[in-house]
């Protein structure tokens, strides 16, 4: 287990090293020159040089990859150009709009993928898990993107109910998730989040919970007298451990994958700045982002490895 | 070459591809081994291995079969494999028909791939699932050179030497046939090549009695029309009694007794092979014995026991067992008539309480 | 968006071995096709959009690229406008056409690039085995790093826009998956009896790997591809919302949808049609290659 554990951890360190290896990579694909951009149009090819130099930028790949890693480690991850603040302090401020929504978007998705899938398995093959089956593979197929602008369509065009974006007067510094004059901006992302997770937990909740009531060990249980909804516990139970880990994979997908999302609503959480960094073509911006999200998403991955191994001290993977 | 002195081949018939004489083994082995590296760990490093072919030798007559027998995981398959040269060999040297094969001199692997051939353990998976067999068959003629043609000319001829109508069954599938027809084919590939040498690795293992049977006398049938010697490996006692000539019993990757067949059966001189023999006998209702003679699983082939690897499970066990390890003879010089077992109780002056006495000079 | 890409791969065919007692293996893929009434029915859909597509020039009604100030956001079956307009007053049907092709390409050609490439890495890693399986699936679990829509914003949002960087971003966004298939897939064909087979007859390793290893290898990448064109299909519209795919004025699903945005309190339904085109399709290519997995992975 302890062994487990660390031949885990360990094997993080190579993972965490690619990605920001391909992070450093991502300016040196991104066309144009980061000097001539910074450049006066008057300046001379002299200038250009002094510049470079200045920056590094003469010197071969590897070193300026180092010396790049080396700053990113001390928590220096370069100038914005757009508004040329620190990428660190916008990156951090926009994850924590993110990582919040995704949190509760997947704790939503599970509760409500528990709920689904026990009621489409107790009657497998029934109406009501053809419906349920049939929701859960549009909530894979749909593209997020667009379900937020049917939510928008109906909830704020149609209804009325809900703000269509941002974050409202507050902004970032003082929303409070728990008023609902703020909180209400967060419904629809959360919304938009919540849908696609909760199509894939609710058709796996269901098929293992099939599974499982299949099996002779629930035959056994039945045969000594338990009703029909304490066989479903103790299944439920069973399936926990696999349905946690799910829970923590989709977190680390839903903060990568919420840049459609956010840009949407405006949310001003990671994405949003990645589609600002994109516009603006603000490469430094981008990079910071890409490595921050890549970063948590190994480390969920990671922790959900090491929390689904100590759970299940069965699970033993090469 | 060594000389040996050899009693006369069961068959002496002249054969073109001849070329180290009738008298000349078809194969020598001599001390091959092969390590399996276990890794593990954090850097993935090699912590032990899995002496699954441990100094193994022996040599096989032209025209004879020789059956291998011994428990599952003793090293059979792995042992055929490295003769296929389908593993590498940490050591040892194959001597085929007097020329060393591989290396620098002797035999090219070509060579060997011609002459030696294999019929798998696992019917499922010996065959392409994707190809007819027709196309399975011509394979090898194909990958020597033969035009396409020719080699399904070859493959549909040799489809009807091992009784599958060539008309029936060429164009199918092998899930579209049964296990004895799936090993009739496997049979027919492994002929393609015109090999010498067959070596059948468990080949009817996995078939009914009935099928076993016209599997088994189909491999006797062809055996005479083509001029061919068998390693037969089989952990059935029974088939192996039928078909072999001499027998080879192996103990955690170590030919533990080696003799003609009707010596080894009525008068098994290691422990491990009477066990064998008494396990095969206690299937019979007849001769049912009381407690199985061989207890237990066999040991773990990554730390083999000390002294004679049978000593954990050997009932005749005692302190010089677990000291020294009971050499087998040498093998290779002995003649075919010999009958050689690694068990410091047939040593003289072993320091086994049971060994004969020393003969003194 | 949740990773389609690495729920796919959980959902990624293993090893397929034909039925028993057919002809041959492809007549029993069809056999069983025959009766899967909703595959038959999503693969008609299929070749109608892409026959739309192809047609568009014949098919659509107006000039996609036409705008007319008088006619902006007209609603849906307004006069000759079936679909309405969209915010520059061009004819949304001619434009949901014409913007198949783009979308209809960006599902397709990175699927088949990433096939070839990913195929070809996972093939030599698993049949090699041991320091080239290693260096090929390390490097490609970096990329496994990455939530499939990051990796192609990351990759996108650095090269720019238009359409070579959209299908280059998505190839190599789905060459990691292709090449895990293929390496599972390759590593267990390769230590079957029959390849040993081969090797003793002494073939080359090439004659080898094309005439028994490919061949077994072939239809899990390929059912495992087909999953993929659906996922390609939407992240390229992904990418287009966020402006990194065609430039305008050319029509593509993603791209009216994103510009569309600001017109849902004039025309909301209008705005939701290509969302719906983008859906439709998707949902299409999905079930098929369901339906094929299931036609094509029956147990022996
Ligand atoms: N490629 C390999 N890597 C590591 N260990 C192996 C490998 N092949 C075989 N072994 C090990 O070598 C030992 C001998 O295996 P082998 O297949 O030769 O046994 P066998 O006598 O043919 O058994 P069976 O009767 O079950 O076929 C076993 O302990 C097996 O686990
Ligand atoms: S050497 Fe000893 S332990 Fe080994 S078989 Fe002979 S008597 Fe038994
Ligand atoms: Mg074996």
């Amino acid at each position: 287990m302890w062994l487990y554990a660390l031949r885990r951890i360990i094997l993080t360190i190579p993972i965490l090293f690619g990605v920001t290896v391909i992070c450093f990579a991502l300016v040196q694909i991104a066309p144009g020159d980061p000097i001539q951009n910074l450049l006066s149009p008057t300046a001379s090819q002299a200038d250009a040089e002094r510049l470079r130099a200045a920056y590094g930028l003469d010197k071969p790949l590897p070193v300026q990859y180092v010396i790049w890693l080396g700053k990113v480690l001390v928590g220096d991850m370069g100038m914005s150009i757009a508004n040329n603040t620190p990428v660190t302090g916008e990156v951090l401020r926009a994850f924590t709009n993110t990582i919040v929504i995704a949190m509760i978007a997947v704790v939503i998705a599970f509760i409500l993928s528990t709920i689904f899938g026990v009621a489409a398995a107790y009657r497998s093959g029934g109406l009501v898990d053809k419906a349920i089956t049939a929701v859960a593979v549009f909530g894979i197929s749909v593209p997020t993107f667009w379900l937020g602008v049917i939510l928008v369509i109906i909830f704020a065009v149609n209804l009325s109910w809900l703000p269509a974006t941002g974050m409202g007067a507050g902004g970032s510094k003082g929303f409070d998730y728990l008023s609902w004059s703020d909180f209400r901006f967060a419904v629809m992302p959360i919304i938009a989040l919540a849908l696609p997770p909760l199509g894939i937990m609710t058709r796996t909740t269901r098929s293992s919970l099939s599974e499982i009531l299949n099996q002779d060990f629930v035959q056994t249980l039945r045969a000594k007298g338990l009703s029909e909804f304490e066989v479903m516990v103790h299944a439920v139970r069973n399936i926990m451990p696999a349905a946690v880990a799910m829970l923590g994979l989709q977190l680390g997908y839903l903060i990568g994958g919420s840049v459609l999302v956010e840009t949407v609503f405006t949310w001003p959480g990671t994405g949003y700045l990645l589609n600002k960094a994109i516009l603006t073509r603000d490469i430094p911006l981008l990079q910071g982002t890409i490595l921050v999200l890549a970063t948590a998403f190994v480390l969920i991955n990671l922790v959900v490895d090491l929390a689904q191994s100590l759970i299940d001290p069965r699970i033993k993977r090469s | 070459m060594t000389q040996m002195a050899l009693s006369p081949p069961p068959v002496a018939a002249e054969d073109p591809r001849d070329r180290g004489g009738p008298a000349q083994p078809m194969l020598i082995v001599d001390g091959i081994r092969k390590y399996f590296p276990i890794r593990a760990g954090v850097l993935n490093r090699t912590v032990a291995e899995v002496k699954a072919v441990d100094d193994i030798s022996f040599y096989v007559l032209k025209g004879e079969t020789l059956g291998i027998v011994g428990e599952s995981g003793c090293g059979k398959s792995t042992l055929a494999r490295l003769l296929m040269h389908l593993v590498d060999r940490d050591e040892g040297h194959l001597i085929l028909d007097g020329d060393l094969v591989g290396e620098e001199t002797g035999v090219p692997l070509d060579g060997l791939r011609r002459a030696l051939q294999m019929v798998f353990q696992d019917s499922y998976s010996s065959l392409n699932p994707r190809l007819p067999i027709e196309q399975s068959i011509a394979y090898g003629p194909k990958v020597q050179g033969a035009s396409s043609k020719v080699a399904k000319a070859q493959a549909r001829a040799l489809m009807e030497k091992v009784g599958l109508k060539a008309n029936l069954f060429a164009q199918r599938y092998p899930h579209e046939l049964s296990g004895g027809q799936k090993q009739r084919v496997n049979i027919a590939r492994a002929l393609a090549l015109d090999p010498r040498l067959l070596i059948l690795d468990e080949a009817v293992s996995a078939l009914d009695k009935s099928v076993e049977a016209q599997v088994l006398n189909l491999l006797e049938d062809l055996k005479k029309q083509l001029n061919l010697t068998y390693i037969f490996i089989s952990h059935d006692l029974h088939v192996v009694r039928y078909i072999s000539d001499r027998v080879l019993v192996m103990y955690l990757g170590q030919v533990v007794e080696i003799g003609p067949v009707d010596q080894i059966y009525e008068d098994p001189q290691h422990p491990y092979t009477q066990a064998l023999l008494a396990c095969r006998l206690s299937m019979d209702p007849e001769e049912r014995v009381e407690a199985a003679p061989l207890a237990g699983d066999p040991p773990n082939p990554v730390n083999p026991p000390s002294g004679c690897r049978f000593h954990t499970r050997c009932p005749f066990m005692e302190d010089v067992c677990m000291a020294k390890a009971p050499g087998l003879g040498d093998v290779l010089r002995s003649s075919a008539d010999d009958h050689l077992a690694a068990c410091h109780m047939v040593h003289p002056g072993s320091g086994h309480s049971r060994a004969p006495l020393p003969v003194r000079a | 968006m949740t990773d389609a890409l690495a729920n796919s791969l959980a959902a990624a065919p293993v090893q397929s071995a034909p039925a028993a007692r057919v002809r041959s293996y492809w007549g029993g893929v069809w056999q069983r096709l025959r009766y899967d009434y909703v595959t038959l029915f999503c693969i008609a859909l299929i070749i109608l959009i892409v026959l739309s597509a192809v047609f568009a020039p014949w098919l659509a009604p107006f000039d996609p690229y036409k705008s007319s100030m008088a006619h902006r956001l007209r609603p849906i079956g307004y006069r000759q406008f079936l679909l309405g307009t969209d915010e520059q007053g061009r004819d949304m049907l001619s434009r949901l056409l014409y913007g198949g092709r783009v979308s209809l390409l960006m599902g397709i050609v990175p699927v088949l690039l990433a096939t070839l490439v990913g195929g070809m890495f996972g093939v030599v890693a698993g049949y090699y085995g041991r320091k080239v399986n290693m260096g090929i699936m390390r490097t490609m679990d970096i990329f496994f790093a990455f939530p499939s829509v990051l990796l192609a914003v990351a990759i996108s949002g650095s090269l720019g826009g238009g359409i070579t960087n959209q299908m280059l971003t998505l190839t190599v966004v789905l060459i990691p998956p292709i090449c895990r298939v293929a390496e599972t897939a390759t590593s267990q064909v390769r230590n079957m009896d029959f390849v040993d087979a081969a090797r003793a007859t002494g073939a080359s390793t090439t004659s080898i790997l094309f005439t028994h290893v490919l061949i077994n290898v072939m239809s899990p990448v390929l059912v495992y591809a087909s999953t993929l064109v659906s996922i390609s299909i939407i992240l390229a519209s992904g990418l287009s919302f966020l402006g990194l795919g065609v430039s305008p004025p050319t029509a593509d699903w993603g791209l009216m949808l994103s510009t569309l945005r600001q017109s849902i309190y004039v025309q909301p339904l209008v705005s939701a049609i290509p969302g719906v085109a983008i859906l439709v399709t998707s949902i299409a290519f999905n079930l098929v290659s369901d339906g094929l997995r299931q036609a094509m992975d029956v147990k022996a």
